[in-house]
Parts: C-alpha cells; sequence; structure tokens
C-alpha cells in the first residue's frame, strides 16, 4: 500500500517536471520560462523525494532526501533569481 | 520485462550522449556550446551511476560538469573575442580533422579490446576483492587509487601541480566578480560551510565508500568557487606563502611517507602491516588540499595579488574579511 502510494507520487512528480519542461520550450518570454521551470520543477522535486523516501521507508534516507530538496530549492531560487535580474539589467540598458 | 526497462534506459543515456556531445562540439555559439558540455558532464555521471561506479560518477559530477563548466564559463567571460563565433574550422581542413578523430577512436577501440582482453584473463576484480583485507581501507576504489597502485596517484597529483604551474604562467589573476547581492551572499555564507563539511565527510567516507580525494577537494574547491562569483578576488584562499604549501602538500605527503617506506622496509610505498589506513588517510587529507587548492587557482586563472615573493611583502593581499 506505502509502496503504491509511494511509486504514485514518483508519477506525480514527473508529471510536474514535464508540465515545467513543456512550459520552458512554449511560453514566450524568459520570465515566464524561468516561472514555469522553478515552480514546477521545485514542487515536482519535493513531491519525487517523498515518493523515494516512502518506497524505502527508512527515516535517515528521508531526511537525506529532505536535505537535498530543500539544497536545490535554495540554489534553484537563488539562480532564477539572478537570471530574471540580469534579463531585466539587459533590458532597460 | 525488468531487462527490457534496464535496455531502454541504457539505449535513451546512449542516445543522449551522443546527442549532447554532438550539440556541444557543433554548435556555432560558444556560450552554447558550454552549456551543451555541462549537460554531457552531468549525463555522464548518470551514466556511470548505471554502471554502478559511484566514486567516478561523483567525480565527474564535481569536475567533469561543475569545476570543468565554471572555467568555460569565465573563459568565455574573460577571453569574449576569442570565444566569438566564426573561428570553426571549415572546409578541407575540417575533413582533416574528422578523419584524424575518427583514427584516433579508432586507435582507442583498439586499445581497450585489447585490455579487456587481458583483464578477462587476470579477473582484476577478484584478484582486489582478496587482497582488501590487507590494504587498510573497504573501499575497492580507495585501495587501488591510494595503496595497490598509488604510485599512479601520485604522478597524477603530479600533472596537477605541473598544469596549475602552466596556469601560473599565463599572467596575472583574472578580474574578479563584482560584490554579490544579499540573496547570492546569503547563500554562499550559507552553501560554504555545508560545502566545507561535506569535502571533510566524503574525504573520511573514502576508507569505506565511494568518495576520496579527488571527490573532497573537488567539493573543496567549489566552496572557493562560490567564494571567488561572490567577490572574492583570492576566492578565500590563504595568503601566496600557504598556497604554494598547499600546492606541493599532496606530493610531499606521498612523497614523505614513500621515503620513510623504503628507508625503513626497502619498498617505495609498500605500507607496513597496520598503518595502511591511517597513512591513506594522512595521504588523502594531503592530497585533498592540494587538489583544491589547485582547481581554486585554475578558476582564478593566473598568478593572484601578492604571489611573486617581492609583492608579497609589501601588499596586503586579505581584504575579504573587510565587508
Amino acid at each position: 500500500m506505502l509502496d503504491l502510494f509511494g511509486i504514485s507520487l514518483i508519477f506525480i512528480g514527473i508529471g510536474f517536471y514535464a508540465a515545467g519542461s513543456i512550459g520552458l520550450l512554449r511560453l514566450p518570454d524568459i520570465y515566464s520560462r524561468l516561472h514555469a521551470l522553478t515552480k514546477a520543477d521545485n514542487l515536482g522535486l519535493g513531491i519525487l523525494c517523498a515518493g523515494l523516501a516512502l518506497l524505502n521507508g527508512g527515516l535517515l534516507y528521508a531526511m537525506k532526501l529532505l536535505l537535498v530538496w530543500l539544497l536545490v530549492l535554495a540554489a534553484s531560487a537563488t539562480t532564477s533569481h539572478m537570471i530574471a535580474q540580469q534579463a531585466l539589467r539587459r533590458e532597460t540598458n | 520485462m525488468g531487462i527490457q526497462l534496464w535496455l531502454m534506459l541504457d539505449l535513451v543515456l546512449s542516445g543522449l550522449a551522443l546527442g549532447l556531445g554532438w550539440a556541444a562540439v557543433s554548435s556555432r555559439d560558444s556560450q552554447r556550446s558550454v552549456v551543451f558540455f555541462i549537460a554531457f558532464g552531468l549525463l555522464l555521471a548518470i551514466i556511470w551511476a548505471r554502471l554502478n561506479a559511484p566514486d567516478l560518477a561523483l567525480a565527474e559530477a564535481a569536475i567533469g560538469a561543475g569545476l570543468s563548466g565554471v572555467l568555460l564559463l569565465s573563459a568565455l567571460r574573460d577571453e569574449p573575442a576569442a570565444a566569438a563565433a566564426g573561428d570553426m574550422i571549415r572546409g578541407p581542413k575540417a575533413l582533416l580533422v574528422t578523419l584524424l578523430s575518427l583514427a584516433l577512436t579508432a586507435l582507442f577501440a583498439w586499445v581497450l579490446l585489447q585490455t579487456l582482453d587481458v583483464a578477462d584473463k587476470v579477473r582484476m576484480a577478484d584478484q582486489i576483492a582478496a587482497q582488501l583485507p590487507n590494504s587498510g581501507v573497504t573501499n575497492p576504489v580507495t585501495a587501488v587509487l591510494l595503496n595497490f597502485r598509488a604510485y599512479d596517484t601520485l604522478l597524477e597529483l603530479a600533472v596537477l601541480l605541473a598544469a596549475v604551474l602552466g596556469i601560473q604562467a599565463l599572467g596575472p589573476a583574472r578580474p574578479p566578480y563584482r560584490a554579490a547581492g544579499p540573496l547570492l551572499g546569503g547563500l554562499i555564507r550559507w552553501l560554504v560551510p555545508l560545502l566545507i563539511l561535506t569535502a571533510g565527510y566524503l574525504l573520511w567516507a573514502g576508507a569505506h565508500a565511494p568518495g576520496g580525494a579527488f571527490q573532497a577537494g573537488a567539493l573543496l574547491a567549489a566552496a572557493a568557487v562560490m567564494l571567488r562569483l561572490g567577490g572574492d578576488p583570492d576566492a578565500g584562499l590563504p595568503r601566496p606563502r600557504v598556497q604554494r604549501l598547499l600546492l606541493v602538500a599532496g606530493i610531499a605527503g606521498f612523497l614523505l611517507v614513500g621515503i620513510v617506506t623504503t628507508a625503513i622496509y626497502q619498498s617505495f610505498l609498500n605500507y607496513p602491516d597496520g598503518w595502511s589506513g591511517g597513512l591513506i588517510l594522512l595521504i588523502e587529507t594531503a592530497a585533498t588540499l592540494a587538489i583544491a587548492t589547485t582547481l581554486a587557482l585554475a578558476c582564478i586563472g593566473g598568478r593572484p595579488a601578492g604571489w611573486e615573493p617581492a609583492e608579497s611583502g609589501a601588499v596586503p593581499t586579505r581584504q575579504r574579511e573587510s565587508k
């Protein structure tokens, strides 16, 4: 039962990644692309990690995955902010 | 069913590797090439992980994708003229280069076939597994790198030292980056201690799990790169005199152990019984510091301020605590 829940979470996570990637390819400008990519991928990775933690079942393993997710959140939030800032700077110049 | 799924994954990975490799070399825009190359490095890390080689996967992700990517991107920043499109080889020259590359590939394939043949007869993995209890560590990769074939690793460190000397010969350090804003600065303050902690863990874990000097050194260098991107011109390195000591620390530690073992046992780098684990950790610690300093200096891309002895007496080189 728990395994089934974990596997479905992984597939939901993959769905978010797919949505983010489609957004990256289809949206018109850099800001909306960043918006699609960061929102969808950050949430997708979180759900993916939750699914993997359920499949494995160990608490230590789950904590490691949580750490991975938090690190990616911090890094991706900062980099997208910097990309957006750079794009805005180029536009206004 | 299971095997077919794995086969599909392998085919996807191989196809992606070919596609990304082609995209990296055929792209007209240098910046695009570099980005494809970084993605290619990350894909290689996944392939190593799929081949059950986590040590190589870690090294490839940290050095092949991460630090090489940083070096290429900073080269693009500092040499925009050289990086501009239009210097790609065309015409008959391109044909010649293609033919030579194909010949080189065929040569490598032939060499690989020859070595595979030998490996099958001798079963190196079995021999390593049989000797592992005597090596002082339980991770077979570390046992090979720092005990059975320690000589090779010593020479690798010498290659790294030669490379960094070549970089120093290029000229003064590349211009520093502008000071980080509050968001990036916050991330750096948060990440650098974490990177140092993880490097220490990888160094220690190398004895019994994937990790070791190269991976730990790459992470330490990543911390240095973060500091440089945040505006520190010296990438958080200590003053030049200490940098020189750190650069040679790896080879010095290795040679010291080698000379002592030669003096006592008449055998170079043949660790005495019961001492292997400690000696390997000692050598790996020194090698980690040397590798990290080498990679950080490569990122700086030349001689940092105060590198020349005449300068170092007069000019204070550390300003990063001032902010």
